[in-house]
């Protein structure tokens, strides 16, 4: 069996172990579901050591099952250079999120196995290069998010919340579901498979109706993109995060919401360059709302999880712009940032979680001097507020930076107002939050609130801290890897679009 | 003839008629368990079946070409036992709530089976208008078995007045075609139709085939008759629903199939609008009229509407892959709704009402009752990796294949679109169920709930297809494909 199917499986697995293990066993409950997960970080890390950097346009670690014949779906996992971080992302957070779910006092058995669940969907949903299983895997870990955020979340608006994102998302996922089958039948009937690199290569070769891919195009574009919080489907997002337990904040917010991403760098651009061309440019424009409109709202954030979640949807915007432009720097830098977001999104929400155990309360005006009290806790904030506001050394300014590059030469005014909004607004809610959290007086009432103390619950933390980090200063461990399979995707695209834009010139 | 052939519903009517003298001398204490013996008996029919061998090419008939038996009356005959069986077990919960005569409550659901599995042969439409009013007419007292409540009295007369209306449908409308045409049988109207342009064109035939269509709506509750079907799902005692909305559904449904597909083929592909339009019309009036309900039963009525819409969908297709897809959906259905019926039927053993807020705590009071409920919520809603996520995959992914068709490409994905609304609406009612379940803070009662041996397996079976149909659809897909190509192509 490939490396992958550990990775995905041991998750799965231990749900279904839990599912026997008596309801008042709640040590042993937590243990599998710590030893499952982190199990899959570490045969993560292992499939990203051992991944040859040399051969990143191949597939490694493949598996391939013949599911249902008759339809041509088969279980086929593999990584190539694009989704080989993501996967290593998924893991990381995913052990990380189980660290924090300690939280979680009642009906812990229920939460744990629909915690693996949706670890195991999640990594699955990357790990597929099967379109129906990539579906499959990512509605497998939808789900737990919804019922998760329903029976663990806080706050008043909870009901509101998760039925709000239920629908929302369940909406996307049905668009990208129609765009799937669409696309699967464009191909000729006797060819007719699921399978994400035979439809990928015969697309490339054969090319696609150009009517089809006008109208395949927006349904994949606006499926994945309500499913990323693309504005203005974007209002379910922070409303959600806000409501949902630390563990599910953190696996959705930071992996799983990447699949839409994923979805259209794999599937959308390398299948259909024409209708990628024409739609980049509302994609730009749209981008901008997330940037610039998501920015000022989390700029008026009174609670420190809206915040958060306002920020996350505002950073979706670079990743969009870096799809937009269509070219190898800026779809690279796309990849890293999604790689780079996750680990941030999971770590600021596992802080906010961290805060809100101890106070009870996010709202940033009744907080205040806490460094002095929760010195680890505050430097961990600090961190993570800087690599939100992209300064280098984390990974973040990496990619955002390459975005810029990239975007700059496609449209350039969109990247002036991109980059103020992500160094000015970006810095100032990010200050802001900081100045409001953690300087100041201590009010009496937080004297009680404790520091992260013990090594156990410091290492979340610390692991996602020192993934940011490293990815950071060596943003080529990722960028190696995943510049020549944009470049293919890249060339493919730019084949297309420049008969296009000269044709266009002519007339 | 050979009379081998219909001995399946031989054996099923003499065990019906079986459980009618057996009432006379068994003790009243011990009637109850007459259920489960007849589900047994019916569990040795449906193994026999599986001994028959699938008639490849040219299928065996009897009744002068009115019985048939080929792949799809045979799928169809062990959808209707599986069912039965379940029914029965949940007939048996509900014994303690009925006064008296628990007998023929178990001898007319078999009846009622009986009827349907010769609906599944049906060739002809004297077979189809014997085999509808079997079933028909056993419902009437089946939804009014509780005499002492007056919803399932009330149930029983709108079900008799409106089935009685579309019984007179469909006999005037068999009446139009048999005088235009001059035949019964479903193969030779077809050939006649191919013969004389005419007869297809002609309004008075088409009038006819327009009525019988209606009065089989009735039976699926597709719009415009399906206005029955909250008030009959929310007064008929539970299992009587279940099997309601299970059988008589499906029995609707081949009928639907083997008149519209072999009988006027023609005439069908030149109506793919109307059938799309009544499909999403179906769809929308089900999902929309959920929303507000609060009564479980009631609920599944709207809901069990919106499925009708579906299948339509899957018919509206005309395609094999639509057919076939509307098979599976069928067989994932059938394990959904029953355990969701199952569930409410011992949840609101103690309870008058059958309000949604009797489900809070269930979590707590029995965890499979709970767990039970939720998945077939979630197979309803269509979720991975559950059976109705796979069905209605299928049958979506047939709607979006017919769409290549040019001249109705805005159409079927205008319909697409409006399955999609369906959709998303039913998951707002669907989690609305998990959350009363799981979330809502319990007020009442919270004793655990004892749970039965045959219950318990009879949930295991249906929690077991559901799993099974959404995780592995291979066998049971290559089933249903190899059934519609040997039987529609």
């Amino acid at each position: 069996m490939s490396l992958l199917t550990h990775i995905l499986g041991w998750p799965l697995l231990a749900a279904l172990v839990l599912a026997f293990v008596p309801r008042n066993f709640r040590f042993l409950t937590r243990l599998v579901a710590l030893a499952a997960t982190f199990t899959s970080a570490a045969l993560a890390v292992v499939m990203f050591v051992k991944f040859d950097t040399d051969a990143a346009t191949d597939f490694q670690f493949v598996q391939i099952l013949p599911w249902v014949k008759s339809l041509g779906i088969s279980y086929h996992v593999g990584v190539d250079g694009l989704n080989v971080g993501l996967v290593l992302m998924g893991a990381l957070v995913s052990f990380a999120a189980c660290c924090c779910a300690w939280e979680i006092k009642e009906r812990e058995k229920e939460f744990y196995i629909l915690l693996l669940v949706m670890t195991g969907g999640i990594l699955g949903a990357f790990a597929s290069l099967d379109v129906f299983f990539l579906y499959f895997f990512h509605e497998l870990a939808l789900v737990p998010a919804f019922i998760m955020i329903g029976v663990w979340g806080r706050g008043e608006e909870k009901d509101y919340a998760t039925f709000k994102i239920t629908l929302y998302l369940s909406l996307g996922a049905l668009l990208a579901l129609i765009g799937l089958l669409a696309l699967y039948l464009q191909m000729p009937e006797d060819k007719r498979t699921f399978d994400l690199v035979a439809m990928t290569a015969h697309f490339r070769a054969q090319g696609m109706d150009g009517s089809a891919q006008q109208f395949i195009f927006p349904l994949l574009l606006f499926g994945f993109g309500i499913l990323v919080s693309l504005w203005p489907f974007h209002t379910w997002a922070p409303l959600a995060y806000g409501a949902a337990p630390t563990a599910t904040a953190m696996l959705h917010a930071g992996v799983l919401k990447k699949f839409g991403l994923y979805g259209l760098i794999r599937i959308a651009l390398p299948m259909m360059p024409e209708g990628a061309a024409m739609w980049m440019n509302c994609l730009a424009l749209l981008c901008l709302g997330n940037i610039l409109y998501c920015g000022l709202v989390a700029m008026k954030q009174k609670d420190l999880n809206l915040l958060i979640g306002n920020s996350s949807v505002a950073h979706m915007g670079f990743v969009f712009l870096g799809i937009a432009s269509l070219n190898v720097l800026g779809i690279t830098g796309a990849v890293l940032v999604m790689i780079a977001h996750g680990l941030l999104a999971a770590l600021s929400f596992a802080l906010s979680g961290y805060l809100y155990q101890q106070t009870k309360t996010l709202e940033m005006e009744k907080l205040g001097g806490l460094l002095r009290q929760m010195p680890f806790f505050g430097a961990a904030l600090v961190m993570a507020a800087m690599a939100g506001c992209g300064l280098p050394g984390f990974a973040n300014f990496a990619g955002e930076a390459l975005i810029f590059f990239g975007a700059w030469t496609e449209f350039r005014v969109v990247t002036v107002i991109a980059a103020w909004g992500a160094l000015v607004i970006g810095a100032v809610y990010m200050l802001r939050a900081v100045r409001s959290v953690l300087h100041g007086p201590l009010p009496q009432e937080w004297h009680v609130a404790k520091d992260v103390t013990t090594p156990w619950r410091r290492l979340p933390f610390a692991l996602l801290l020192g993934a940011l980090l490293l990815f950071g200063f060596f943003p080529a461990l990722l960028t190696r890897k995943i510049e020549p399979v944009v470049k293919q995707i890249v060339k493919d695209a730019r084949a297309v679009l420049k008969p296009a834009i000269t044709a266009g010139v002519k007339n | 003839m050979n009379v081998s052939l219909i001995e399946f519903e031989i054996t099923v009517v003499l065990l019906g008629m079986g459980v009618l003298l057996l009432d006379l001398w068994t003790p009243a204490e011990r009637k109850p368990g007459l259920g489960l013996a007849a589900a047994l008996s019916l569990l040795l029919v449906l193994v026999a079946t599986f001994l028959v061998p699938i008639p490849q090419g040219a299928a065996a008939s009897g009744f002068g070409g009115g019985y048939l038996l080929d792949g799809l009356a045979l799928f169809f005959k062990r959808f209707f036992l599986v069912a039965a069986i379940l029914v029965l077990v949940m007939q048996t919960e509900f014994a303690d709530r009925i006064a008296s005569g628990i007998s023929e409550f178990y001898a007319l659901v078999l009846f009622a089976l009986a009827g349907m599995m010769f609906a599944a042969s049906a060739n002809n439409f004297v077979m189809l208008f014997v085999a509808i009013e079997l079933i028909t007419v056993t419902f009437y007292v089946l939804t009014s078995f509780q005499r002492g409540r007056t919803a399932s009295l009330e149930a029983g007369v709108k079900y008799l007045i409106l089935g009685a209306l579309s019984s007179g449908f469909l006999v005037f409308g068999i009446a139009l075609i048999y005088g235009t045409s001059g035949t019964m049988s479903f193969p030779e109207i077809a050939a006649k139709i191919k013969a004389s342009h005419d007869l297809a064109h002609g309004a008075l035939f088409q009038l006819g085939v327009l009525l019988v269509l209606v009065a089989l709506g009735f039976k699926i509750a597709a719009v415009p008759m399906q206005i029955w079907a909250p008030d009959v799902y929310q007064g008929a005692p539970a299992p009587v629903t279940a099997f309601l909305a299970v059988g008589s559904k499906a029995a609707g449904m081949v009928l639907l199939l083997r008149v519209l597909l072999t009988a006027v083929p023609d005439l069908a592909s030149h109506s793919a609008k109307l059938l799309m339009t009544v499909a999403g019309i179906t769809i929308l009036y089900g999902s929309l009229c959920a929303i507000p309900q609060r009564n479980l039963k009631r609920l599944l009525g709207y809901s069990s509407i919106a499925s009708a819409g579906f299948l339509l969908l899957g018919i509206s297709a005309l395609s094999l892959n639509g057919i076939s897809a509307i098979l599976y959906y069928l067989g994932g259905y059938l394990f959904t709704v029953l355990a969701a019926f199952l569930v409410i039927c011992i949840v609101t053993r103690n309870t008058k009402d059958e309000d949604i807020s009797v489900l809070a705590g269930l979590h707590q009071r029995s965890p499979l009752l709970a767990a039970g409920l939720t998945l077939a919520m979630v197979s309803l809603a269509g979720v991975p990796p559950l059976a109705g996520f796979f069905g209605k995959f299928l049958l979506l992914k047939a709607a979006v294949e017919s769409a290549s068709n040019p001249e109705f490409r805005s159409a079927y994905y205008t319909l697409v679109a409006v399955g999609i609304v369906g959709v998303i609406i039913s998951l707002y009612y669907y989690f609305g169920v998990m959350k009363a379940i799981f979330w809502t803070k319990p007020t009442g009662d919270l004793s655990p709930i004892p749970l039965s041996l045959p219950a318990r397996l009879a949930l295991y079976v249906c929690i077991a297809g559901m799993l099974f149909l959404g995780l592995y659809p291979g066998p049971l897909l290559d089933f249903t494909d190899g059934v519609v190509k040997a039987v529609f192509n």
